[in-house]
C-alpha cells in the first residue's frame, strides 16, 4: 500500500507574462519509510510539485492521498492539523531571527498547545538530536548554514512528523556541511522510520540519500524507478543530460586539483 | 548674552517645552494609528479603502503642514466644524504623519519574504497565527528606523504651530524676541529645548535599532 500518492497533478500559474504550465500530470507514490527523490533542473516544476503535498499550493486538478486520505479534500482546520505531521525544510532555513534557537523549535509546539515548558523540554532533547543542544541559545545570526539548517531540522521533528518534505535542503551549503546534513537526515530516517520527499537538483543528494528517484521535466515526470537502476542505465534525454553535467563537474573537479 | 535673561526666559520655555512635547505626542500616537491601518488596507489589497488610503498618502505627503493646518484651523469652522488651536495642532501633525508611518509600516511587510508565510503556514499555523508570530514582528523591525525617523521629523514639525497662535517653543521665542529685542538668549533657549526634547528620541532610537538586529531574514 502507498503511503503518499499524487495523482494526475496539474497545476497552471496565471501571470502577467501568460500562462505558467507549472505541472502536467504529474503522478508518483512513495511507500512508508522511503525517502523518495525528485530531481529536475531549475524550472522544471520542482518547487511547485513539493508545495502540492503540503497544499501551500494548490492543484488545479488531481489528489494527493497520504494514508489513503485525500488531502485535497480537507477543510483548512483539518489541512492546518495536517500539516503540523507534515514537516518541511527550505534552503534558505527560514529561521525567525528575533528568536533564539531553542524559541524557534518551541514555536510551532506552543501553537499546537503544548505547554511552555513541556515545549522547552521536548525542544532540548530534538536540539541534542541534530548535535546542537550547546546553541540552544545562541540567536540565528551567530550560527553556520548548516547549523542553521540543524535547527531547522529540529524544528520539524518537534512536530513529530510522519512525512518530511525537503525542497533544496542542502542547495546553499557547502559540500562538506551537505554531507553532514544528508547523514543527519538519513539517520532520522532510519531511527523513527519517517517518510520523506525530497527534491533537489543535485545528483549527489539523490545517490546519498534516496531509494527511488523520479526525474522531472518541464512538468513531467520523464523516468523514475530505482536510484541505482536510472542512473547507471538512464533512458530518457533529461536523466542523460543530468548525468552529463554531473560526469563535467567531475572531470573540471579533476583538472583544478 | 546676559545669563538673568536667560534666567527670566527658562520657565517661559519650561512651560512651551511641555504644551509642544504633549501636541507632538498626541499627534505621533495619531500618526502610528492613521499608518497602521493604511498599511493594512494597502497591504491585504482591501477593494476601494485601499484607493482612499492611496489618495490620503499622496495629499498629505505632497502638501505642506502649515498649509494643512490652515485649512483645518480656517476651513473648518467655514463648513460648521468647531476647531481649537490644540485640536487644530494635533489633527494637522496626525494627517501629515499618518502617510509617513503607512508608507514606514508598508515597507516593513512588503520586505518580509513570501517563503516565510509559506514556512509558517507549512509548520501549521493560521493567517492570523502567521501574521502575529512570523510576519508583524519582523516587519515591525525593518519598520522602526524609518519609524523613528518620523517620529523625529514630526516633533520637529511642530514649530509651525505657532502658526495658529499655539504657545509651543517657536511662539514663546518669536513673542519674547517682538516684545524685549532680547534675539540671542531667546534663539539660544529655542535651540537648546529642542535638543532637549530631540536628543534622547534620537539615542534611544539608535540604541532599539541595534537591539533589533532587523538586517536580514530566513536565517
Amino acid at each position: 500500500m502507498a503511503f503518499l500518492e499524487a495523482e494526475q497533478l496539474f497545476k497552471t500559474f496565471h501571470t502577467a507574462n501568460g500562462d505558467v504550465e507549472a505541472l502536467k500530470g504529474v503522478s508518483f507514490s512513495v511507500k512508508k519509510g522511503q525517502i523518495y527523490g525528485v530531481i529536475g533542473l531549475s524550472g522544471a516544476g520542482k518547487s511547485t510539485l513539493v508545495r502540492c503535498i503540503n497544499l501551500l499550493e494548490r492543484p488545479d486538478k488531481g489528489r494527493i492521498l497520504l494514508e489513503d486520505h485525500d488531502m485535497t479534500a480537507l477543510t483548512d482546520a483539518e489541512l492546518r492539523k495536517e500539516r503540523q505531521s507534515i514537516g518541511m525544510i527550505f534552503q534558505h532555513f527560514n529561521l525567525l531571527m528575533q528568536r533564539n534557537v531553542l524559541d524557534n523549535v518551541c514555536l510551532p509546539m506552543e501553537i499546537a498547545g503544548i505547554s511552555k515548558k513541556d515545549a522547552r523540554k521536548k525542544a532540548l532533547e530534538y536540539l541534542e538530536a541534530v548535535g546542537l543542544a550547546n546553541k540552544a541559545h545562541a540567536f540565528p545570526v551567530q550560527l553556520s548554514g548548516g547549523q542553521k539548517q540543524r535547527v531547522a531540522i529540529a524544528r520539524v521533528l518537534a512536530g513529530k512528523p510522519k512525512l518530511i518534505l525537503c525542497d533544496e535542503a542542502t542547495s546553499a551549503l557547502d559540500p562538506e556541511t551537505t554531507g553532514t546534513i544528508l547523514h543527519l537526515l538519513q539517520e532520522i530516517n532510519k531511527k523513527h522510520q519517517i517518510t520523506m520527499v525530497v527534491i533537489t537538483h543535485e545528483m549527489r543528494v539523490i545517490e546519498e540519500l534516496c531509494d527511488e528517484v523520479a526525474v522531472l521535466e518541464s512538468g513531467r515526470i520523464v523516468e523514475s524507478g530505482l536510484v541505482s537502476k536510472v542512473f547507471n542505465d538512464p533512458q530518457s534525454e533529461a536523466a542523460k543530460r543530468l548525468l552529463l553535467v554531473r560526469q563535467t563537474q567531475d572531470i573540471l573537479k579533476g583538472t583544478g586539483e | 548674552m546676559q545669563m538673568e535673561i536667560l534666567a527670566q526666559y527658562f520657565p517661559l520655555f519650561q512651560e512651551a517645552a511641555v504644551l509642544t512635547v504633549k501636541l507632538g505626542l498626541a499627534g505621533i500616537a495619531l500618526a502610528l494609528l492613521i499608518g497602521v491601518i493604511c498599511a493594512a488596507v494597502q497591504h491585504f489589497q482591501v477593494p476601494v479603502l485601499r484607493r482612499i488610503a492611496a489618495i490620503y498618502v499622496e495629499v498629505s505627503r505632497n502638501t505642506p503642514l502649515l498649509v494643512q493646518l490652515f485649512f483645518i484651523y480656517y476651513g473648518l469652522p467655514k463648513i460648521g466644524i468647531p476647531t481649537n488651536p490644540y485640536l487644530c495642532g494635533v489633527v494637522g501633525l496626525a494627517f501629515l504623519g499618518g502617510s509617513y508611518m503607512a508608507e514606514a509600516f508598508r515597507s516593513g511587510l512588503e520586505a518580509v519574504p513570501v517563503i516565510q508565510t509559506e514556512s509558517a503556514e507549512s509548520l501549521g499555523m493560521n493567517r492570523a497565527q502567521t501574521m502575529r508570530y512570523i510576519i508583524f514582528p519582523q516587519a515591525l523591525s525593518v519598520s522602526v528606523p524609518a519609524l523613528i525617523a518620523n517620529i523625529i521629523f514630526l516633533l520637529k514639525e511642530t514649530s509651525v504651530f505657532s502658526a495658529v497662535s499655539i504657545m509651543d517653543l517657536m511662539f514663546t521665542a518669536k513673542d519674547l524676541i517682538g516684545m524685549h529685542y532680547n534675539t540671542t538668549e531667546s534663539l539660544f533657549l529655542l535651540v537648546i529645548f529642542y535638543l532637549m526634547i530631540l536628543l534622547p528620541v534620537s539615542i534611544a532610537g539608535s540604541i532599539l535599532e541595534r537591539r533589533l538586529r532587523y538586517a536580514g531574514f530566513g536565517a
